[in-house]
C-alpha cells in the first residue's frame, strides 16, 4: 500500500518543531503502524536522513510506552488499542496520514514523537499505593473479595498508563488516569485503610503537574486503549468529596 | 578446544536436608543493623518483577537504593507483558499439591538441569508471593464466594495457577511498581529510568559500580555502589524475532560476562508452542497467545497434507490429528513447552501445516465453546481472543486459531550461587537474567514466581549477609577503575558512530536471528552449530564495517542505542552456539538431533552432562578467544534422575 505522511519532527525539547512529508510506498497492509515507521526510518537512514524518533517496547498494547497522535486521534482511528496495535489495512490506500505526538503541557516533547510522561508516575508516587511491607502480609485467603468487586477492580487496574487520556482532553485532564487508579485500589478491602489520604494525594499531585479539570466530554474514554470506563471519574469524584468531608469533620 | 575446568564452582548450598536448607540458612545468614543499612547504596539495574521488588523491598528495609531502567517509567518493563498467571504451592483446590509436588514439577519440566535446592527454596516461598501480591492490591481472578481462583497450566496434573484476567504480568508489575514507588516517594529508592548500564565497574576483586549512559541526554555517568544486583530480563531477542519487547537485551550481563561474571547454560532458550504464526519479512516482533488457552483449546493439524489448503471447518473430526492428544494422552494439550513446541515443528517438517508457509497448526476452541458456552470462553481468555483478532483479521469464537512456536524466554543467564551472587563478589542476580531455577526448560507461570521469589523474599535475606563484611568500602569513582571502564564505553560508543557504512541495524540484526532459528533453535545438530559458528564472525565483521548508525552521542540517539544491544547479540550469539555445541546431549529444550529416544523425545547423558555449563570470557584478539569452561555438577540428593514422560 501507499501513503502520504505528514510526521512532526523537532529536533529537542527547546527547538520548534513542524509536520515534514514523506512518501511511504509498498507497505505490507499486514504491518503495523510502527513497523511503516520501522520501514520508513530504515529507507531515511539509507537515504542519509535523520530517522524518525518514536517510542515503543512491548508492541502488543500492553506497556503503554507508544504515545501518537494518529490523524488528530490519540492512538489512531482504531479503537480500542494502543498505536502499536493499528495496523496499515485500517487505511484507505493513498490515505494522507499525519502522526503527532501526544500534546499537552504537562508531557514535554523530547524529540520528535517521544514524550515526557514523568509526571503520571508522580501522581502514583503521591499515594497510588497499599503500604504493605514486604513479609507482613496476612494469608491470602483470609482477605475475601467479593467476586464482583474483583472484577470491577480489575477493570480499573488494567490502565496501561500511556496518558491517551490526557492527551484527547480539551482540557488536558489526568482525571482517568487517576480514577483507575483510585477506583482500583478503593474497590478492594485492601485499600480501605488509605482510602483517604491516597485520593487526596493524588488528586493535590494530578493538579500540583498542571493537568486540568474534567467537564465531562469523555474523549478520554473514547481513546482509552484498556477500555477504562469513564465512570471510574464519577467513581473518583465521590471518593474525593467523601475524602474531603471526612477530614474536615476532624475524622 | 576448550580449557574445562571441573567442580571449581562453589554452589555454597547449605547442607541439611531439603526441607530445612533454606530456613537453616536464614537463620544463620549475617545481619546489617537498622541504623547501618542507610550507609549503604545498593545499585539495581532492571525495574521489571525481579528488580522492581528487589529494589522496593531493599528500601524498606532502610537501604539506600539507585535503580535503572531503560524504559521511561519503571512501570514498563517487560514483565509487564506476562498474560498467563503465576504458580503457587498453596493446593487452595484441594488437588493434591504441595510444596514438594511443585518443587518435582520444576525440577522435571526443567529435565534435571537445575539446582535441587534453589528450586526448593522457590516453591518454599511461593505462597508468600501471593499473600504479599494480595496484600498489595493484585485483582486476582476469584470466585462467587470471593475465594482466590486457579486454573492448570503445562506440565502440571494440579491446578496450582493464580491470575488476573490475561494480564497477569501486567497486575504483578503494577503491584510491584506501586511499592516501589512508596519507597521513592519515602526517599530510599532513587530511580533512573531511560538510563542505560552499559559496563560493570570491579574494584579490588568486587562488583562496586556500574557506568550508565542516559538515553534521553546521552549523558555518561560512573555509579558507585556496595553491592550491584542485575535484574535485567532475558536475552530471547538475540534470535531478532521473540515475543519480548524491542529493547530487552543482553547488554548488561554480557558486558558483566565480559569483566568475569559467569555466563551459565546460555543454550538453554525457551520456544512457546502458541505464538502468532510468523507472517512477512516487515514483522518486528511475535505476539504470544497464552499457554492458558491449552486449557480449553484443541490442537491439531490435518492427518493428510492434501487437506492443509481447505477451510478448516470443512475438514471432519475424522481426518484430524489431535498430534498432542494422540502422543502424551495423559498430559494432551498441556504437555510442557518444550515438548509442544517440537511436536508442532514435526507435523509441519512432514507437510501437514497451516497457513502461509505452511508453519502453522490449528488451536481449535469449537469444543470448548459447545461444552462451556461463548461466554465462558470470552469471560476466560476475551482479551487473548481481540489481539488474535487486531492481528490477523480473523474471529477465533468461528474459525480456529493458528499458532506456531517463537522464541520466548531464556534459563540461561549469568551464573549464580544459592545466595543469588555471581562468581564475583558483589554480584547479585535475579530474575529472568540468572540461570538457576529452571533448569533446561522453565514451566509456564514460574518466571513470575521466580522474579517475585528472588525480589521479595531471596535477595532480602542474602544481601545483607554479604554487606556485612563490606561497612565502608565503597569506593569513590575517582578510581582508576571507573575512569577505565567510562574511558572503554565511549571508546565504544565512537567507534559505532564511525562505521558510517550503508546497511541498516535491524537488517543484521535480521540475518543473525535467522541464522540461529535455523541452526540453534528448535532442534540443533553438530554440522549447523559449527556452520554458524563459521558464519557469526563474519556476519560481526560485517556489522562493524557496513552498519550506519546516524548522529552523536550527546544527544537522544535511537539508532545509537540499539547499535549497541545489537553489537553485544552479534557476539553472545557465539556464546549461545559454543554451548549447544559443547553440551552434546539432548535435555528439556536444548534439543541436539543426535540423541533421541525411538519416539522423538530429548535423550539426556546424565553420567556427562548432568552439570551447569558455566563460561569465563577469555578476551578478544581480532576474534572473541574461545571462552573457558567451567563446570558445575548437579547434585540430586532427593529425586531420582528419570526419562522425562508426558505420556
Ligand atoms: C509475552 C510474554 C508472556 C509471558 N507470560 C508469562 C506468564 O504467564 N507467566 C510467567 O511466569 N512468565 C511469563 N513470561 C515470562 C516473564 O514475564 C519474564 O520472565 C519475567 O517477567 C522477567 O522479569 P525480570 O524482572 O527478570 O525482567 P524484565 O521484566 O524483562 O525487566 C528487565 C528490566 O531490566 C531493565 N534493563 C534491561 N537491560 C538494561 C540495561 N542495559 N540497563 C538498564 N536497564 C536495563 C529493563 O528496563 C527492565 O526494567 C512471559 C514473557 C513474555 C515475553
Amino acid at each position: 500500500m501507499n501513503f502520504r505522511l505528514r510526521v512532526w519532527r523537532q529536533k529537542d525539547r527547546k527547538s520548534r518543531g513542524r509536520l515534514i512529508n514523506y512518501d511511504a510506498t509498498d507497505i505490507p497492509p499486514q504491518a503495523s503502524l510502527l513497523e511503516m515507521l520501522d520501514i520508513m526510518n530504515e529507507r531515511l537512514l539509507l537515504r542519509g536522513e535523520e530517522p524518525i524518533a518514536f517510542d515503543s517496547d512491548c508492541r502488543e498494547g500492553i506497556c503503554g510506552t507508544c504515545s501518537l497522535t494518529v490523524n488528530g486521534e490519540a492512538h489512531g482511528p482504531d479503537h480500542p488499542g494502543a498505536a502499536c496495535e493499528l495496523y496499515m489495512r485500517k487505511f484507505k490506500e493513498g490515505e494522507t496520514i499525519v502522526i503527532e505526538p501526544f500534546r499537552l503541557k504537562s508531557f514535554p516533547i523530547v524529540k520528535d514523537l517521544v514524550i515526557d510522561r514523568s509526571a503520571l508516575d508522580r501522581i502514583v508516587q503521591a499515594g497510588g499505593f497499599i503500604s504493605a511491607r514486604t513479609g507482613s502480609a496476612p494469608e491470602a485467603n483470609s482477605i475475601l473479595v467479593p467476586k464482583h468487586d474483583a472484577d470491577v477492580s480489575m477493570e480499573a487496574a488494567a490502565c496501561i498508563g500511556c496518558g491517551a487520556c490526557a492527551a484527547a482532553c480539551p482540557n488536558a485532564s489526568a482525571m482517568l488516569f487517576t480514577a483507575a487508579k483510585v477506583s482500583h485500589l478503593a474497590t478492594l478491602p485492601q485499600g480501605e485503610t488509605e482510602r483517604v489520604r491516597r485520593v487526596v494525594s493524588m488528586v493535590h499531585a494530578m493538579d500540583a503537574e498542571g493537568f486540568g479539570n474534567c467537564t465531562n466530554i469523555y474523549e478520554c474514554e473514547a481513546v482509552c486503549p484498556a477500555e477504562i470506563s469513564a465512570s471510574f471519574i464519577a467513581k473518583l469524584n465521590r471518593e474525593y468529596s467523601r475524602a474531603t468531608l471526612k477530614r474536615s469533620s476532624g475524622e | 578446544m576448550f580449557v574445562i575446568m571441573i567442580g571449581d564452582l562453589n554452589s555454597h548450598t547449605p547442607h541439611g536436608p531439603l526441607d530445612r536448607k533454606w530456613t537453616n540458612h536464614k537463620d544463620h545468614a549475617r545481619l546489617v543493623n537498622p541504623n547501618n543499612r542507610r550507609k549503604f547504596e545498593i545499585i539495581v539495574v532492571g525495574s521489571g518483577l525481579a528488580g522492581g521488588s528487589a529494589a522496593a523491598t531493599l528500601g524498606e528495609l532502610g537501604y539506600r537504593v539507585k535503580c535503572f531502567c531503560y524504559q521511561d517509567s519503571p512501570r514498563r518493563a517487560h514483565s509487564i507483558a506476562a498474560q498467563g498467571g503465576i504458580n503457587a504451592a498453596k493446593n487452595y483446590q484441594n488437588d493434591g499439591d504441595s510444596i514438594y509436588r511443585l518443587f518435582y514439577d520444576t525440577i522435571k519440566g526443567g529435565d534435571f538441569r537445575s539446582r535441587e535446592a534453589n528450586t526448593y527454596r522457590l516453591a518454599e516461598v511461593s505462597g508468600n508471593i501471593i499473600d504479599q501480591c494480595v496484600a498489595q492490591g493484585v485483582p486476582f481472578a476469584r470466585e462467587y464466594s470471593g475465594y482466590l481462583a486457579n486454573r492448570s497450566f503445562g506440565g502440571a496434573q494440579v491446578s496450582r495457577t493464580f491470575y488476573a484476567r490475561g494480564q497477569t504480568g501486567q497486575q504483578l508489575l503494577l503491584g510491584c511498581y506501586s511499592a516501589l514507588c512508596r519507597q521513592i516517594a519515602a526517599g530510599t529508592v532513587q530511580m533512573f529510568p531511560q538510563t542505560e548500564m552499559l559496563d560493570l565497574v570491579i574494584v579490588d576483586g568486587q562488583a562496586k559500580g556500574i557506568v550508565t549512559r542516559s538515553l534521553r541526554t546521552g549523558k555518561i555517568e560512573m555509579v558507585a555502589g556496595d553491592a550491584v544486583v542485575l535484574a535485567t530480563g532475558g536475552y530471547g531477542n538475540v534470535f531478532y524475532l521473540s515475543t519480548n519487547a524491542r529493547g530487552c537485551n543482553v547488554t548488561a550481563t554480557y558486558r558483566a560476562y565480559k569483566k568475569g561474571a559467569l555466563f551459565a547454560n546460555p543454550c538453554f532458550t525457551q520456544i512457546h508452542p502458541t505464538c502468532i504464526p510468523h507472517a512477512g519479512d516487515y514483522q518486528s516482533k511475535l505476539t504470544l497467545m497464552s499457554e492458558s488457552l491449552r486449557n480449553d483449546g484443541r490442537v491439531w493439524v490435518p492427518k493428510g497434507k492434501e487437506d492443509c489448503a481447505k477451510p478448516p471447518n470443512e475438514i471432519p473430526h475424522t481426518e484430524r490429528d489431535y498430534y498432542l492428544e494422540r502422543k502424551y494422552p495423559s498430559y494432551g494439550n498441556l504437555s510442557p513447552r518444550d515438548i509442544a513446541s517440537r511436536a508442532a515443528k514435526e507435523v509441519c517438517d512432514e507437510g501437514r501445516g497451516v497457513g502461509p508457509g505452511g508453519r502453522g497448526v490449528y488451536l481449535d476452541f469449537a469444543d470448548a465453546i459447545k461444552r462451556l458456552g461463548q461466554e465462558t470462553i470470552s469471560e476466560r481468555y476475551g482479551n487473548l481472543f481481540e489481539v488474535y483478532e487486531k492481528i490477523t483479521g480473523e474471529n477465533a469464537y468461528k474459525v480456529p486459531m493458528r499458532i506456531y512456536p517463537a522464541v520466548h524466554y531464556t534459563m540461561g543467564g549469568l551464573w549464580v550461587d544459592y545466595n543469588l551472587m555471581s562468581n564475583v563478589p558483589g554480584l547479585f542476580v535475579v530474575g529472568e537474567a540468572n540461570f538457576s531455577d529452571h533448569g533446561a526448560n522453565r514451566l509456564g507461570a514460574s518466571a513470575l514466581m521466580q522474579g517475585l521469589a528472588d525480589g521479595y523474599f531471596v535477595l532480602p535475606y542474602t544481601l545483607p549477609n554479604y554487606l556485612a563484611g563490606q561497612v565502608g568500602k565503597r569506593p569513590s569513582i575517582d578510581r582508576p577503575e571507573f575512569k577505565d571502564a567510562e574511558r572503554e564505553v565511549r571508546a565504544k560508543i565512537d567507534k559505532l558512530l564511525k562505521i558510517n557504512g550503508n546497511r541498516s541495524l535491524d537488517s543484521i540484526h535480521r540475518e543473525l536471528g535467522e541464522l540461529l532459528w535455523n541452526k540453534c533453535g528448535m532442534a540443533r545438530n553438530k554440522a549447523g552449530l559449527e556452520e554458524a559458528l563459521e558464519k557469526i564472525p563474519k556476519l560481526r565483521e560485517k556489522f562493524w564495517r557496513e552498519v550506519r548508525v546516524p548522529g552523536d552521542g550527546e544527544d537522544f540517539n535511537q539508532s545509537l542505542e540499539r547499535a549497541g544491544r545489537v553489537a553485544d547479540f552479534l557476539e553472545f550469539a557465539e556464546l549461545l552456539c559454543i554451548d549447544a555445541l559443547t553440551r552434546d546431549e539432548s535435555c528439556g529444550a536444548h534439543f541436539r538431533e543426535e540423541h533421541q529416544t525411538p519416539d522423538g523425545e530429548a535423550l539426556r547423558d546424565d553420567e556427562n552432562f548432568a552439570d551447569v555449563f558455566a563460561w569465563e570470557f577469555q578476551g578478544a584478539n581480532g576474534t572473541l578467544n574461545p571462552p573457558k569452561l567451567h563446570r558445575e555438577p548437579l547434585q540430586f540428593e532427593t529425586v531420582h534422575l528419570t526419562q522425562r514422560s508426558y505420556k
